[in-house]
């Protein structure tokens, strides 16, 4: 065993940097400082496991320094204001303003809480996994579900596991391959081992995955973003959690390895061309050791064993039993810990990040009890120390002191810093209406122009069909989900949501759902956040979900944040998410931010940050899942209606990205007519009066049209003139593209047309079209002409011919 | 008295809670029990009508689909099984089920002893694919698919679900008339991917034994038990209760007269 003292005490401001950077600690000066003024006090240098203990405990993956700290902020060069807190001001505050009462439990446990039904909870947490899966995508991406499928089992006392989400934002999957910055793996090599890693693990859990969403964008070529989300039902009393001094701590599951370690303070570094020698940052997963965690946990849970659980995930038994014993102290013996293989030094043990183990606090009386269970599933569970009632955190090594040091120190003990954040809006080149696709209606190739923008559309990878993606997912395990992830005549159409009943024979449901919007953020994050929180809810809306009883969860994948222009991008998304979801009344109940997503490039020098990417997640509960529509169209004859206003809003639109544009005229949300606008479509499905619904998004009303005439196996004929719209808008292009939010196209019988348009009444509503009997798809434009003329198999044909891998 | 269902589960066992489920919702009484706990003998399998083994990965399905479920099963439960068999008991294996029973040597059974004489290999598409199969119910002694619909639709899930053995096991079994399920093409032409989701030989779905009284299936049955569960329940006309029910309902009510 080998404990060594970091001479701290007496290092100048240089040395105690190189001290934090040789350790790979990510602490800055400020925290080092802190660090050496408490030793002072306690008259010696501190061990490499306390130390290493601190970096853990402080690092921004564990404790969210930028969100919780101080920030000095000033917009379009305004007067500087300082921000305290902005996680508390902002995303935390609209909770406590929206006030529902079937919030249980928010930011505090590792997954948010909300009531489903007289007996059961619902937890939600989505987390991301990047660093690790630009460096090994298979191993990153199935560490990343099983670490979020733990977070609901670290839930309360353990909640079981019945969803996983996954979203990924990728670099271009045709790049060309002298294009690749040095060190980074190519995205084609890239979108094919996170999607076979969120397979295996996932489906080797027997966990549905059947929501998700693929996104790409060459800025995410160096930094590919992986978002893995994970639902639990949870007992309403296995809710809460407590620990008790006596407790005795004990770790369940996996071995303890040398892998993983360093992963918190490593997230919270700069990759470049030589993170990958930093192999043992990556953990190595092992999806039957969770699945029998499960089991027994779920058993240990019902009996009433344990008293409080977390999962160990950054920074491993550092974080996990740093954290369960806050409040009260605890004593921890390393050499009981049981290894891989010999040879790790102590802080390696109370550091490694090796996947597949659980804390929990068991009343000794319990322990006899619980190792049965373990038995029965053959699942290792050792006792590991105790809870005291020291208010210290002590480890030891066979009988020697290794870490000793005040649980108010390591929680409290970090020095709160001010970052700055400063945004200023862009000015991106506007396009001339002239040169853009379509919009010259003296021309007789303005049709055979907008039709072949909409296959372009179609076939883009951001839009063209994730097929190949959802199969290779099991998503009807479980038995519960009710409106799958591919819907219509032949089982492939884009649904928008999923829902799933997770008790088995009640109709009660869970509708889950995404949106994320990082093209937008180039113009402003804060509409790029509005857009994102409005596009996940019209998906829950669409299918037959409802404002009332909807939570929202958010993370933030970022740039550096110590640069005041990412930072104050930053801001901007935050207040969005205050703002939209008070306006909705949809609270967010947990979160995560990944920043540092920039990569140096060593040969050119150039720093590459990804877009500013906030991905909200929704969950609603939906009281009869019998009422339910999908976005196929149904019947010939049904009528076609559009519902929202359309605006002149082509900024950061598939439309301008086609050809090579951002422009600057962003969506924005209006809330009180989203609101309206959601709140009637929601009771009109619950009323059995719309057919098929979809959310009109990327490619606006052309893609949105398209996609419900092709996934229903029928022709469509529209007519743009009664779109409700801005009067600025007079090119059909515009109508037909652009992305205006709270807009849905939907169907409906046409006996029911009256009560219909009823029930719409005072919302900005255009009977647009009828599902055709043949498979045409025709649209004229606001001159009466015919501009796009093709058959409904074409366009799926396009849509589907991106990605048959 | 209700019948009494043994869902037998591992360590990556995951259809358990919807298996346990379908023989309820069918009328039986059904524990859910660990193999660990029948190899102690601290549970009996005689004490029940029914044995299922539900789908999952058990054992991570390291080596190879089923098998070491299936060595677990051969050196360690073989006696208590046959004796099962031969009481006239049933056996019902679903996607991991169906290949730890051809591996144990219990399907096809051709000589009734335990000898493998098939196997379930790697899907022709070489990956893990989820859809729904249009399925033809072929005359057999099958207790489990009497009186089923002449076709039938049910979800596929797996990577390693290529039925295969020689051409002299094949042609025995289907002289016996032990194929039970054939993939099909709803439109009457021969099928080929994916209707057929994964090469296997002659389209072969699910397998029986002799007796017709252990059935082993790639196809999930405990994921169609209401209309709820079907792709296009939102756009189609579809009966209440989904064709898997049919399947537990028949086992429960052979076992509920004939055991």
């Amino acid at each position: 065993m080998n404990v060594k003292q970091i001479r701290i005490l007496h290092a100048d401001d240089t040395a105690l940097m190189r001290i934090s950077r040789e350790g790979l600690l990510s602490l800055n000066l400020a925290e080092m400082q802190a660090i050496q003024a408490y030793f002072a006090d306690v008259g010696r240098d501190p061990t490499d496991v306390e130390l290493e203990t601190l970096a853990q405990t402080w690092s921004e993956h564990c404790v969210h320094k930028t969100f919780r700290g101080l920030i000095e902020y000033s917009e379009d060069g305004s007067e500087t204001v300082v921000i305290d807190g902005l996680l508390q001001t902002t995303i935390m505050r609209a909770t406590h303003t929206i006030d529902k009462s079937w919030c249980v439990s928010t930011f505090s446990d590792n997954a948010g809480i909300i009531e489903f039904d007289d007996e059961y909870n619902v937890v939600f947490k989505v987390e991301t996994h990047n660093h690790p899966s630009a460096i090994e995508p298979y191993g990153g991406a199935g560490t990343g579900i099983g670490g979020v499928i733990r977070d609901s089992l670290g839930t309360g006392l353990g909640a079981k596991p019945v969803l996983n989400t996954d979203v990924f934002c990728l670099g271009l999957p045709n790049m060309d391959y002298d294009a690749l910055p040095k060190g980074v793996l190519h995205p084609k090599r890239v979108f094919k081992g996170v999607v076979a890693g969120v397979r295996d693990y996932g489906n080797r859990m027997g966990i549905p995955t059947a929501n998700g969403a693929v996104l790409f964008d060459d800025r995410y070529t160096a930094n590919p973003l992986v978002f893995c989300g994970n639902v639990g039902l949870i007992p309403k009393n296995r809710c809460g959690k407590e620990v008790i001094p006596g407790d005795r701590i004990v770790a369940l599951g996996g071995r303890t390895g040398r892998d993983g370690i360093h992963g918190a303070t490593f997230s919270s570094l700069e990759l470049d061309d030589t993170s990958e020698t930093l192999g043992s940052v990556v953990q190595i997963g092992n999806p039957i050791m969770e699945k029998k965690i499960v089991d027994a946990l779920l058993q240990a849970r019902d009996c009433g064993l344990f008293r409080s659980i977390t999962d160990c995930g950054a920074g491993g038994f550092s974080s996990a039993i740093g954290e369960m014993g806050q409040h009260t102290g605890a004593e921890v013996h390393l050499e009981n810990v049981p290894l891989k293989y010999a040879g790790l030094e102590p802080w390696e043990v109370w550091l490694s990040e090796a996947q597949e183990r659980m804390v929990l606090a068991v009343p000794s009386e319990n322990l006899d009890a619980l190792m049965q269970i373990c038995d029965a599933e053959s699942v290792e569970a050792s006792v590991l120390g105790k809870f005291t009632d020291s208010r210290k955190l002590r480890v030891l090594f066979d009988g020697e002191i290794v870490a000793d040091m005040d649980m108010d120190f390591l929680h409290s003990g970090l020095p709160r810093i001010t970052k700055k954040a400063v945004w200023e809006l862009p000015q991106h080149p506007e396009p001339n209406a002239s040169e853009l696709a379509g919009t010259d209606f003296c021309s007789k190739s303005s049709q055979s122009e907008i039709t072949e923008m909409l296959f372009k559309i179609l076939s883009s990878p951001n839009v063209a069909s994730k097929e190949w993606v959802i199969r290779q997912y099991d998503h009807e395990v479980q038995g519960g989900i009710v409106v799958k992830p591919l819907v219509g005549s032949e089982n492939d159409g884009p649904g928008d949501a999923c829902i799933t009943t997770p008790v088995l024979g009640s109709r009660r449901g869970l509708v889950v759902a995404n949106g994320v919007h990082p093209r937008y953020a180039d113009i402003d994050p804060y509409h790029s956040a509005a857009s994102a929180i409005d596009e996940a809810l019209r998906n829950v809306i669409a299918v037959g979900g409802n404002l009332e009883h909807t939570a929202l969860l958010d993370n933030f994948s970022w740039g550096n944040p110590d640069k005041p222009d990412r930072l104050g991008g930053l801001v901007r998304a935050a207040r969005a998410c205050h703002d939209i979801a008070v306006a909705y009344g949809t609270p967010f109940i947990s979160g995560k931010d990944s920043l540092y997503n920039e990569y140096r490039d060593t040969t050119t020098g150039e720093q590459l940050a990804i877009p500013p990417t906030l991905l909200i997640s929704a969950i609603c509960v939906m009281p009869d899942v019998g009422k339910a529509v999908t976005m196929d169209a149904k019947s010939p004859g049904d009528l076609v209606y559009i519902v929202g206003e359309t605006y002149s809003e082509l900024g950061g639109s598939h439309y301008y990205a086609m050809q090579g544009y951002i422009g600057n005229d962003v969506p924005n949300v209006r809330p009180k007519e989203g609101k309206r606008t959601m709140t009637a479509i929601s009771r009109a499905i619950e009323n059995q009066l719309v057919r098929a619904c979809h959310d009109c998004s990327e490619g606006g009303i052309g893609v949105a049209a398209a996609e419900m005439a092709f996934a229903g196996g029928m022709g469509m004929q529209l007519d743009l003139a009664n779109v409700p719209r801005d009067a600025s808008i007079t090119a059909d292009s515009v109508l037909l593209f652009s992305e205006s939010n709270s807009r849905f196209v939907l169907s409906i019988a046409p006996e029911n047309r009256g009560a219909f348009e009823a029930a719409m009444a005072g919302i900005a509503v255009g009977l647009i079209g009828t599902v055709g009997e043949t498979s045409d798809f025709v649209v004229k434009g606001l001159r009466r002409e015919t501009i796009i003329q093709t058959a409904t198999n074409q366009l799926k044909e396009h849509w589907k011919r991106t990605f048959r891998w | 008295m209700k019948p009494r269902v043994l869902v037998l589960r591992t360590a990556g066992t995951n259809c358990d809670y919807e298996t346990v489920y379908a023989f309820q919702l069918a009328g039986a009484n059904t524990d859910l029990i660990h193999i660990n706990s029948l190899i102690a003998g601290q549970t009996k399998v005689m004490n029940y009508h029914v044995l299922a083994i539900p789908g999952g990965f058990s054992y991570g399905d390291d080596i190879a689909a089923g098998i070491l479920f299936a060595n677990q099963i051969k050196y360690k439960l073989a006696d208590q099984l046959v004796e099962f068999v031969e009481s006239g008991r049933l056996i019902l294996g679903i996607c991991n089920g169906f290949q730890v029973l051809v591996k144990a040597g219990l399907l096809p059974r051709l000589d009734r002893g335990i000898l493998q004489q098939a196997t379930l290999a790697m899907n022709g598409s070489a990956k893990f694919e989820c859809r729904w199969v249009h399925l033809e119910v072929k005359k057999s002694p099958c207790v489990f698919t009497q009186g089923l619909n002449p076709q039938i639709y049910l979800p596929v899930a797996h990577a390693e679900g290529r039925f295969t053995a020689p051409n002299p096991i094949l042609d025995q079994i289907e002289s016996n008339r032990q194929i039970v399920f054939l993939y099909i093409s709803p439109n009457g032409y021969a099928p080929k991917y994916p209707d057929n989701p994964n090469g296997s030989d002659r389209h072969i779905a699910g397998i029986c034994d002799s007796t017709g009284r252990i059935l082993g299936m790639m196809p999930h049955p405990e994921r169609f038990l209401t209309r709820f569960n079907h792709p296009r329940w939102t756009r189609e006309r579809l009966p209440k209760g989904g064709d898997g029910l049919s399947i537990f309902r028949n086992a429960v009510d052979y076992a509920q007269s004939n055991l």
